[in-house]
């Protein structure tokens, strides 16, 4: 008997759970700067995510997914990419939207129910946020494949749930993926639970990154709660990818610390205890002491980010407040360049019934 | 090779003469799907292409039809024109996620940021003695879904006009390709990259007592009925709706209003079929100008029956006939 292949699916962390390094941390923690912008981008994501928790309370917002556990995981996205590489996201993905271009303002307009909040000026290329699960990861390869067909150095990055890694979708890309050498990444935000479902019902497979290996893909699972080892493993699958060098499957395992969205209630099918566990391992705060006690961060600097943060949200959502609805005609308007012969008569009618405006 | 030379094609040939004319002038068209590249596909719309265009151009995808719906929705939003295969359309419903939820929506939820100016292109119908799964006529599922058009050749010349006006509309176009008449007739196509119109009805015959409305292979009995019925002295006019979505109400309309009376004819099954949505146009639009009922000769409204009773199932020319007769008779 011959031996055709073996393999075996490292885990990395460098941080404990309190933010101490358990030895040497990897080049990535020498940019202070960009370990200061990550933690700032990560209390300004949470800032946002619970103001917008606050207005769909209010009748202010429409459904909306929380964002919280997420927030190291989207951050590394967003300061792994090059402003010329192509995010293509699922929904759970306002850290690495902030840092790509988006405004906090087209963010609480695509929840808010108007279709101009996918209008992304200052990352048009970035394919808008996919709702129907993994089926964002066809259109990953394709733009994959559009960049090796004209032999750019650039890469795709596509985010996807722990759930979304059990559809076909993400098995049939992953395949494409390895089996044309496309410049991709795909980022496996495992935080455990879709929806009700644990990840424990999802696959049989101890971990989702060894996917990657029956795809032809390196796979490699990463602490998503630990900043370190999620931005050296995205660093490095993107530079090898820009290279010509194929794509990669990173699973970065975290937890979601909130309700899958504002119509769900976690607390029916998970324990207190497991999310007070979780907490324990919250990832912001472990950057947070890290910094505290690499001597990067202090009280003084919290308090002002603190305010900075809340000022910049306040003064987004005062923007989307104040945004009027798109007239009703605009629902036919972008929908073909031209608007066919055939519908005008339906877009009449639109124009005709809200002559005085909207509803 | 004279590119504009006029010869004798068949429809599939007309449809590879297409491709290859659009791939020699836009660099950005590239063609992908199951069996393409190196072998040409399995009706060879796609022969020689590989060896022109390179298989950067021509790429034979794994066997995924959702994934091939999906890359090219990736490809089209970086500025590819893709005209993806499916080789049958009996295996399109694996994509039909990506094509409604996606395909058709990109330019509208980017609010035109972004968009897909691709081609889906399938065989489709019955006649050719195919195994199940290899025979449906289901055009009515992608004319239900807003932002998509739906495209239906019938003869060589108008499958190479609107396959190159299909590429070139910067939307999703569905350019389904009626297989029984693949090689059925050959007709005389110029290769000179003109294309047809979209969202037009093409009226191949005038006439006066009725109009018969079709598309895709039924047109070839729908014509046949149409010379039977002159012998006994009823004109016809023919209409190829070409465009099944967005539809050309107007030509339909003028002429039912000429007319007074309308046979609709296709392969599909009746229930929800294209043919609901034409005649109730003409009740809404033609009603005080209609001499009679507006009668449907389809497919029945069940499985596609295996090869041996297919013939049972298509819409004969007899069939036409007698219905054309029947309002003619009111």
């Amino acid at each position: 008997m011959r031996k055709l292949h073996e393999f075996s699916v490292d885990s990395v962390r460098y941080l404990d759970d309190h933010g101490a390094p358990f030895g040497e941390l990897p080049r990535q923690a020498e940019d202070t700067e960009r370990v200061l912008a990550a933690y700032r981008n990560m209390v300004l994501t949470r800032t946002f995510d619970s103001k917008a928790i606050a207005l769909q309370r209010t009748g202010k917002c429409g459904t909306y997914p929380s964002v919280l556990g997420h927030e190291v995981t989207g951050t590394a996205i967003g300061q792994s990419m090059a402003q010329s590489d192509v995010f293509v996201p699922y929904y759970r993905d306002q850290a690495t939207h902030i840092l790509r271009g988006v405004s906090l303002t087209e963010l609480l307009l695509y929840w808010g129910g108007d279709e101009r909040g996918s209008a992304w000026q200052n990352c048009p290329e970035d394919l808008p946020i996919s709702v129907p699960i993994a089926t964002q990861c066809c259109h990953a390869v394709g733009v994959a494949a559009a960049m090796r067909i004209r032999g750019e150095a650039r890469a795709v990055v596509c985010s996807i749930g722990d759930g979304g890694t059990s559809k076909g979708d993400f098995a049939e890309s992953i395949n494409l993926a390895g089996a044309w050498h496309l410049p991709v990444v795909f980022m496996v935000i495992n935080n455990q639970w879709a929806i009700s479902t644990p990840r424990s019902v999802q696959t049989g497979a101890k971990t989702i990154a060894q996917k990657a290996i029956g795809a032809g893909l390196p796979g490699h699972v990463v602490d998503g709660n630990d900043y370190f080892a999620v931005i050296e493993a995205l660093d490095h699958a993107l530079e090898r990818a820009r290279a010509g060098k194929g794509g990669a499957v990173i699973e970065a395992v975290t937890y979601r610390l909130g309700d899958h969205t504002t119509a769900d209630d976690a607390t029916r099918y998970r324990s207190t205890d497991d999310l007070k566990r979780a907490w324990e391992k919250d990832g912001l705060k472990r950057l947070q002491s890290y910094l505290h006690t690499a001597g990067l961060w202090n009280p003084d600097r919290e308090t002002r980010l603190q305010a900075e943060c809340k000022a910049k949200v306040n003064e987004a959502v005062e923007a989307y407040l104040a945004t009027e609805p798109e007239p009703p005609t605009a629902m036919m308007d972008t929908l073909f360049e031209t608007l066919p012969d055939a519908l005008k008569p339906q877009r009449d009618r639109i124009a005709d019934k809200y002559r005085g405006g909207g509803l | 090779m004279s590119a504009s030379k006029s010869r004798d094609v068949t429809l599939v040939e007309a449809v590879n003469m297409a491709l290859a004319w659009e791939m020699e002038h836009d660099e950005s068209v590239v063609v992908l799907g199951e069996d393409i590249a190196t072998n040409g596909g399995v009706f060879r719309a796609t022969a020689g292409l590989k060896d022109r265009f390179g298989f950067k151009r021509v790429m034979d995808t794994p066997l995924a039809e959702n994934l091939i719906a999906g890359t090219a929705i990736g490809m089209a939003t970086q500025g590819l024109k893709p005209v993806a295969e499916f080789q049958f359309m009996g295996f399109i419903y694996s994509a039909m996620e990506q094509i409604v939820s996606h395909a058709s929506r990109m330019r509208n939820r980017t609010r035109g940021r972004l968009h897909c100016p691709l081609v889906y292109r399938a065989p489709f119908g019955g006649g050719i003695h195919a195994p199940e799964h290899h025979s449906e006529s289901t055009e009515a599922l992608f004319a239900h879904i807003p932002g998509l058009r739906v495209v239906i050749p019938s003869s060589p010349q108008r499958a190479y006009g609107l396959l190159l006006a299909a590429i070139r509309n910067p939307d999703p176009v569905i350019f389904l390709e009626p297989k029984r008449i693949y090689r059925a007739v050959t007709q005389s196509v110029e290769n000179n990259g003109d294309a047809l119109p979209l969202d037009t009805c093409f009226t191949l015959r005038e006439g006066s007592d009725l109009t018969l409305i079709s598309w895709g292979a039924s047109i070839m009995e729908t014509l046949e009925a149409a010379d039977l019925l002159a012998e006994q002295s009823v004109s016809c006019e023919v209409i190829d709706v070409g465009t099944i979505s967005p539809l050309d109400r107007e030509t339909l309309l003028c002429s039912v209003t000429k007319t007074g009376r309308a046979v609709i004819v296709h392969e599909a099954c009746r229930n929800g079929g294209v043919s609901a949505e034409i005649a109730a146009s003409i009740a809404e639009g033609a009603y005080l100008e209609l001499k009679a009922p507006v009668i449907r000769v389809t497919g029945y409204d069940t499985v596609m029956p295996y090869y041996r009773n297919e013939q049972a199932y298509l819409p004969q020319v007899e069939d036409i006939v007698e219905a054309a007769k029947r309002v003619i008779a009111l």
